[in-house]
């Protein structure tokens, strides 16, 4: 008798795999990366290698003494948190803190739930959050840029982040169009985490993940245009009160949350009606944050809030099925 | 030609390494012997009416269809039945077959075996569909539904389509494109044949652009050529699963299948290339199904080929004629990658169902290692139905078949396009039978109560 295999078809594969998407998403964070190393010098190196190889090693060791499952490690996906969660810090946070973030982004927010695909909430935003409200000094300090290349704009060690100082600035009441007159989006003039500096970095990674159809181009849009209309409306209401929207967009965390948080697979929508519900309600969440909650930032907030809601999302937004149609 | 159309939803783009399209159909030798299996449609087997020792010959009825769902089997052979007794056919179980030991090849007097192309239909549409009921014909594409009980329209329906479907969609299968390109008037006679069968005004070829020289050849024999008037080519994108039947219907008309309903209630009867052959054949040439074009393929194949081949031929005799079987083979396939069937055995019979013999090595067939669902939505964006197919996996795999049944799961055509598809390796599909195939059960014993 000859061995061949049984099994059901299909009998060919379309060669898609779990390690492609994730070293896909990898290559698509280089961009964000290299101009963090631009912007923070060796400090953007280390924090970033420290977390992904806390973010492996967590993970490795949970698999396997607590898990004892086929060890996954492989796949990447630990790789692409561990950057993420680098992404979400200031350079010059300690390294404890950094480990610290990466067991509870590994062993909290995904392993406890069963690992990879089966995590509710955002794994590197779980760790992220976790560290805000724990270490909230260090997670809010942020050292000012001082790039490899030409000289630093300032003498100052720490500056704020631009939403940061539009908060402040509006909370001692000088009115938002002064805040920013002179200073749109200078990156040398304000610093902030690893990934929120350099947005069109971002961009350039986003883009080639939509081509590679790793992730669709829908959900992104959507979140910034979400941001875009209704700070758009403030600004136009009130210039005195609300801020160019501009700055809303390119600022803060708002690119990285939207190309490589909001589009995590395991965490968001399964339908392309789903994903548009999940999408504006992270952009609208974001920008009511922003606007009038007490953090500058509402990045973080908007995507776990609606990570919550993905199962209900799932639930109600049904692809169309085939003859359905009412037909007599 | 009209501009190409598709279905609208999911689908994948299968590699579609149509080795042998270029491949002209050859006439298989006639077998030492041939072991014609009884059960060669879909449903009840036939019975057989010969016994040891009988004499028969080409075109001989051999085994009477039992029931409605069942078809009757000639013998592709003439010579003397050494035994009726089983053998292991395509599908690994033991199954009544009629052995039959080769001496010459003497048909049935009453058959033409003449190559005049007949264009003139003389019978009628009741005769036409009595023929193909005598003569056995099945759906030839692979689930060899018996085509008499397609094409009888209930008597409160009517047939404004026949569509035909060309789609070949299933990689490397080039068996109904060589018989476009080799025998066209006979296959267009065949569509007015079934035109007659159904008294519909129009058909419609459904043809994936892939097969660009077949269409053109047609459509330029429909337009010269006033006798095929009301039947027209439609190009389709080369997208699988395009010749899914509800998917096909979809694509050439813009009418939907309700669901669990038969293509009929959209006004469509569709029948498959070969199918339509065994039709001209029987109907105009009185001659009962016996053979068809198999196309022998794979990628470790030496010469993939079309043979045309009685029913009965041992599976090993083409492979043989194909090149001989490749090293490290693991899978062979009675059918084409997505939707064929692995078998256990490299020597088993031909039948009307076998439209293709795909021999895979290890290199193509690994089994891949299952990973965790991803959640990343491919399997519904795939989904040709508008199924969640990682949802009716899960479901079928924790028995829970009343919510199998709410998420629609007997909806599945089972085309595979999920488990293509997924990045995690899950075989999707193989829950998914399951499901169905409990839920089927649950859902038919509610009725019967």
């Amino acid at each position: 008798m000859n061995n061949y295999i049984i099994s059901g078809s299909p009998h060919v594969h379309g060669n898609e795999s779990t390690k492609k998407i994730m070293y896909s998403v990898i290559i698509a964070m280089m961009p964000a990366f290299l101009f963090s190393i631009y912007y923070f010098g060796f400090d953007a190196v280390r924090v970033t290698l420290i977390s992904v190889a806390a973010c492996v090693l967590v993970e490795w060791l949970i698999q396997k003494y607590l898990v004892k499952g086929q060890n996954t490690i492989s796949d990447g996906s630990a790789i692409v948190t561990g950057m993420l969660l680098a992404f979400n810090l200031p350079s010059n946070i300690p390294a404890w803190m950094i480990i610290v973030g990466a067991i509870v982004a590994i062993g909290i927010g995904k392993m406890s739930f069963g690992g990879l695909g089966n995590n509710p909430f955002n794994p590197a935003l779980v760790g992220r959050v976790f560290m805000l409200i724990s270490f909230p000094v260090a997670m809010t300090t942020w050292p000012t840029p001082q790039p490899i290349f030409g000289e630093a704009l300032t003498d100052a060690v720490t500056g704020p982040t631009l939403l940061g100082h539009i908060k402040e600035g509006l909370a001692q009441g000088i009115a938002a169009n002064e805040l920013t007159a002179e200073e749109i989006i200078n990156p040398l003039i304000y610093s902030g985490s690893l990934g929120e500096i350099g947005s069109i970095a971002i961009i350039i990674g986003g883009i080639f993940l939509i081509i590679r159809k790793v992730i669709d181009w829908q959900t992104p849009v959507i979140i910034i245009a979400t941001v875009a209309i209704i700070s758009t409306v403030c600004w136009l209401i009130d210039p005195v009160q609300f801020v160019n929207p501009m700055i809303h967009i390119f600022g803060g965390g708002l690119m990285l949350g939207a190309f490589f948080m909001a589009t995590d697979m395991a965490t968001s929508p399964m339908t392309m009606s789903g994903k548009i519900i999940f999408a504006i309600g992270i952009g609208a969440l974001t920008i009511i944050i922003r606007l009038w909650g007490a953090y500058p930032e509402g990045m973080s907030f908007a995507i776990l809030i609606m990570n919550a809601f993905v199962p209900l999302i799932n639930k109600v937004c049904k692809p169309k099925r085939f003859g359905n149609t009412v037909k007599k | 030609m009209n501009p190409k159309k598709t279905f609208p939803k999911g689908g994948v783009h299968p590699e579609e390494n149509k080795l042998s399209s270029e491949q002209p159909i050859i006439t298989f030798p006639i077998p030492k012997q041939a072991i014609i299996p009884l059960g060669q449609c879909l449903g009840a087997p036939a019975e057989a009416i010969v016994k040891k020792g009988d004499e028969v010959k080409v075109g001989q009825l051999i085994g009477t269809a039992r029931g409605f769902i069942s078809a009757n089997v000639h013998s592709s052979v003439s010579g003397k039945v050494t035994k009726v007794d089983e053998v292991m056919d395509h599908t690994g179980y033991r199954k009544p077959a009629i052995f039959i030991d080769v001496e010459g090849d003497e048909w049935l007097e009453d058959i033409d075996t003449s190559d005049t192309l007949i264009k003139d239909i003389t019978l009628s549409r009741e005769e036409i569909i009595d023929r193909v009921k005598n003569h056995g014909i099945v759906g030839m594409g692979g689930a060899t539904f018996p085509t008499n009980v397609k094409l009888s329209i209930p008597k409160d329906k009517k047939a404004e389509f026949v569509i035909i479907n060309a789609a070949e969609c299933e990689p490397y299968l080039t068996c109904d494109n060589r018989l476009l390109l080799e025998k066209p008037n006979e296959f267009l006679v065949g569509v007015k044949v079934v035109m007659k069968a159904v008294d519909a005004p129009k058909a419609i070829i459904g043809i994936e652009v892939n097969k660009i020289k077949a269409a053109e050849l047609l459509d330029n024999i429909i337009k010269g050529d006033s006798y095929f008037s009301g039947i027209e080519v439609q190009p389709l994108q080369t997208k699988y699963p395009q010749g899914g039947e509800k998917q096909l219907i979809k694509a050439c008309t813009g009418r939907e299948v309700p669901s669990g309903k038969l293509p009929i209630e959209t006004g469509c009867v569709v029948v498959n290339v070969a199918s339509t052959y065994a039709i001209y054949e029987a109907v105009q040439k009185n001659k009962p199904l016996i053979s068809r074009v198999v196309t022998v393929t794979g990628k470790s194949v030496k010469k993939p080929s079309n043979f045309l081949v009685r029913f009965g031929t041992s599976s090993m005799e083409l492979i043989e004629a194909a090149g001989g079987l490749p090293e490290n083979i693991t899978n062979i396939i009675n059918g084409g990658p997505m939707m064929g069937k692995s078998v256990s055995i490299s020597d088993f019979p031909v039948i009307k169902g076998t439209s293709g013999i795909l021999v895979m090595t290890d290199k193509e067939a690994q089994p891949r290692q299952v990973g965790n669902c991803l959640r990343c939505g491919k399997c519904i964006n795939a989904c040709p139905m508008g199924l969640e197919p990682y949802l009716l996996s899960r479901q079928a795999k924790n028995n829970l078949f009343e919510d199998t049944e709410a998420s629609n799961i007997m909806d599945c055509i089972e085309c595979g396009s999920c488990e293509f598809t997924c990045p995690a390796n899950i075989p999707l599909l193989d829950y998914i039978r399951y499901g169905k195939n409990k839920t089927g059960q649950i859902i038919r014993s509610r009725n019967q109560k």
